[in-house]
């Protein structure tokens, strides 16, 4: 469906964009962290990702958009189930820090998004999410709408060749956004940053609460 | 019993005795903290481990096989540009007197097609052999999808 050559260099330009503009946003959001008052550990990219917007299947196989989890702080995170180390690992860290968020973490919902629809059914989707955290919903659909929200946010996703038996990898983006209730990317978390700064920010956006 | 059977025996012993070794149990690597994190139905899992060189040489991981898996791969996890990806690794190097883990987000066994379902604390073994072709048996422990490490 995705791969060839020329499309990883595309993904991979694309890529080094978002992170100069990311690079960008972090110097201009210096003001906002004065306005705000607030202290972010996270990388601030409020006013510079869209609003949460998707069309897609979610572990029950039931059609949802980003408006269903208005209300919610959002942690959305692309991957695939037949990944067995970095996905497993960021969801296992993702499950940590709701628990160490206590009872403030049922206000977030951990939105694992396949980037291998192909595989990817809501079944399996939902025995994987679940075997990490109960406020994780695992979300699926076709191509062409998981496609336009990882371009909404400036994220990259590419098949790998089949190995010989069959069976392929897929390479994604590792970063995890997060959303405010009302739906507004607020941070960027990358695999770097520290479960400490996650769980401060996280309560931080979780106490600020939101007109609902 | 003549001088030169003498002098030579030892040399035969140690001769013998590395061959035992060469054909069972490598005695020069050690395993610890070993596990798999299971995830759900058929789907691959990742095995982790801390191998120990404890000898002079430098050795190196050529395969790993286990009954209890269709298939067992060594991988590793890179995320050069804020881009997962996994690649196959068909060689790794552990150092004269040194340790290499393979931990999530690096190093990693991939196993596939479980031959039998895996249930969380079951003792899987698994098996590796290096390049002097000498072979190291390690039980892992399977823990849930949502472990942190070796203790679960």
């Amino acid at each position: 469906m995705i791969p060839t050559d020329s499309r990883t260099k595309r993904c991979r330009t694309r890529h080094w964009l978002m992170l100069l503009m990311l690079a960008l946003g972090a110097g201009l959001l210096g003001g906002c962290h004065r306005d705000d008052g607030l202290d972010w550990h996270l990388n601030d990219i409020s006013g510079h990702m869209p609003d949460l917007d998707f069309h897609l299947v979610d572990d029950h196989g039931k059609s949802v958009t980003g408006q269903d989890y208005r209300g919610k702080v959002v942690l959305l995170y692309f991957g695939y189930t037949h990944c067995p180390d970095v996905c497993p690992l960021t969801l296992a860290q993702l499950h940590v820090v709701m628990q160490r968020l206590g009872p403030l973490a049922d206000g977030a919902r951990i939105l694992f998004v396949s980037v291998d629809p192909a595989r990817d059914t809501p079944d399996i989707m939902h025995a994987y999410v679940n075997a990490f955290d109960p406020r994780a919903v695992g979300l699926t659909g076709s191509p062409r709408d998981i496609e336009t929200l990882s371009k909404r946010y400036r994220s990259a996703f590419t098949r790998e060749p089949d190995r010989a038996d069959g069976q392929y990898e897929v390479s994604h983006s590792s970063a995890i956004y997060v959303f405010d209730g009302n739906g507004k990317a607020r941070l960027l978390a990358t695999p770097n940053q520290s479960q400490d700064d996650m769980v401060h920010d996280l309560h931080l956006l979780l106490s600020l609460g939101h007109p609902s | 019993m003549n001088f030169r059977l003498v002098r030579a025996l030892p040399l035969f012993l140690a001769g013998m005795a590395s061959l035992t070794a060469h054909a069972t149990e490598a005695a020069h690597v050690q395993a610890r903290d070993a596990w798999i994190r299971v995830l759900p139905g058929d789907l691959p899992a990742g095995g982790y481990v801390v191998l120990e060189n404890i000898s002079d040489q430098p050795i190196n991981v050529r395969a790993v096989q286990s009954a209890r898996y269709g298939s067992a791969m060594l991988h590793e996890s890179s995320n050069a540009g804020g881009v997962s990806r996994m690649s196959m690794v068909d060689s790794l190097a552990i150092p004269a007197h040194a340790k290499v883990a393979l931990s999530p987000g690096g190093y990693h066994l991939m196993l596939m097609s479980p031959t039998a379902p895996v249930k969380v604390g079951d003792k899987i073994k698994v098996s590796f052999t290096f390049d002097d072709g000498s072979t190291l048996d390690a039980d892992f422990t399977a823990q849930p999808a949502n472990a942190a490490g070796a203790g679960g």
